[in-house]
């Protein structure tokens, strides 16, 4: 880009006098400002986070009493994040002489697929809806998509009732991994509990430490 | 035959609408910037799918890092104008019988890194110090005991004085989960119960129908 300015030679001696050029060399002010820019579009396009909204059921006033939601036994799944990366997983309720838990990972083919097979009822119907949406079958604003498609959720009623549990030696990581999978698979129903003392024996039997006792964490 | 006089003079390229555009794009790109102030503590956030972009005004932000520290902060964006932060410590002064002065307002208000993990009781200490080493060394996380339970509190005040805040949480991937739990209780403690998890963007093929 440089320009090189050429000092006009005097012909045949003719004295002529001396041009100087009004050109101002503007290639290393060209330089800075390519790299400013760059700078910049770089530092805004990627130092955006994204988030990820949960919602949390209210808690409960201290004397208030409420009769916890009945839900069905069959359509239950219990998770339970362990240390490692571990996700321990059961259906229906806690016995501590019949649950048996089952390990998986976070894998595609862990957690994901246990999933899916449980959601796959609903994971179709909204496929379905957006694949139409996307075909132009359905025309829809974008709003109004994720409302459907909350409605859809809301209408299922085969899909698993996923109950999310902690085990103390769980990372932030595993939780967040969590509720990704359950807005991968499209889960309608998932909330959060906490771990009860059934669940914690078995956990600490599966990986090996000494049980907890049944006093003091039985909720 | 007639000789070919060949042009000796360099061909000159105009660069002026060049200048121009860059210098355009150069305005556009700095007044679009927003400055991000670094945390005091390093946090890798964990990924997820999530494409929603975190808002920038009217938001407070629980940070845990790594080493189970957590760090708070609140108002640190455009609504920096209306002046939330000095007005929030004032209330919390105020509960710790701790009378902060103008200037110390004033340097809360612009706090290098927005976000701090000291107690109140050290607040004068840390406001007062320059050297970012001393700083560092107060930064020994917000007590969240239930005895003496600040976080609760400068959630409290944070909503008390700006009703429209929303809950962030910044949480290191391998921050232990039980700090998570017992942040969460805090905040639903306060009615907070819609939260915010601050995550990286991972993109993972929809690898549905594995098997049929």
């Amino acid at each position: 880009m440089a320009e090189i300015i050429q000092e006009e030679k005097g012909k045949g001696g003719k004295k002529k006098p001396k041009k100087h050029s009004t050109h101002i060399d503007m290639t290393p002010m060209v330089d800075l400002m390519c790299l400013l820019i760059t700078f910049f579009m770089l530092t805004t396009a990627f130092s955006k986070p994204k988030i990820m909204e949960i919602l949390l059921p209210e808690k409960l006033k201290k004397d208030e009493v409420v009769e916890p939601p009945k839900i069905a036994e069959s359509r239950t799944l219990n998770i339970i994040l362990g240390p490692d990366d571990k996700v321990f997983w059961y259906p229906g309720k806690a016995d501590p002489e019949v649950t048996v838990l089952q390990e998986t990972d976070f894998s595609a083919a862990g957690i994901r697929q246990i999933l899916l097979d449980r959601n796959r009822a609903l994971f179709k119907k909204i496929e379905q809806f957006e694949n139409d949406v996307i075909a132009g079958k359905i025309e829809i604003k974008q709003d109004s998509m994720l409302n459907a498609i909350k409605q859809l959720k809301k209408d299922d009623d085969t899909g698993p009732i996923v109950l999310i549990k902690a085990y103390k030696t769980s990372k932030y990581r595993n939780f967040v991994d969590i509720i990704d999978e359950m807005s991968i698979v499209g889960i309608a129903r998932y909330t959060f509990t906490d771990i009860s003392w059934i669940e914690e024996n078995l956990v600490a039997a599966a990986i090996g430490v000494a049980p907890v006792t049944a006093s003091g964490t039985a909720n | 035959m007639p000789k070919i006089k060949i042009h000796s003079k360099q061909p000159r390229i105009d660069m002026t609408p060049m200048v121009d555009l860059f210098a355009l794009l150069l305005t556009f790109f700095m007044l679009t910037a927003t400055w991000r102030p670094s945390d005091p503590a390093p946090v890798d956030t964990p990924f997820s799918v999530s494409e929603k972009p975190t808002p920038d005004a009217n938001i407070m932000t629980v940070l845990l890092s790594a080493d189970n520290r957590i760090f708070f902060n609140v108002d640190n964006g455009p609504d920096t104008i209306l002046k939330f932060r000095p007005k929030i410590l004032a209330e919390m002064g105020k509960r710790y019988n701790i009378e902060f002065t103008e200037e110390e307002l004033r340097t809360f208000e612009k706090l290098p890194s927005s976000s701090f993990g000291v107690s109140i009781q050290d607040m004068k200490a840390y406001l007062s110090a320059t050297d970012a080493n001393v700083r560092a060394s107060l930064e020994k996380g917000i007590p969240i005991d239930s005895t003496d339970n600040q976080l609760a509190l400068w959630v409290l005040f944070s909503r008390q004085i700006n009703p429209a805040v929303n809950t962030l949480i910044k949480g290191d991937a391998n921050a232990d989960f039980p700090i998570v739990r017992e942040v969460l209780d805090i905040l639903q403690d306060k009615n907070v119960n819609r939260f915010n998890l601050v995550t990286n963007l991972r993109v993972i093929e929809v690898t549905e129908e594995i098997t049929e």
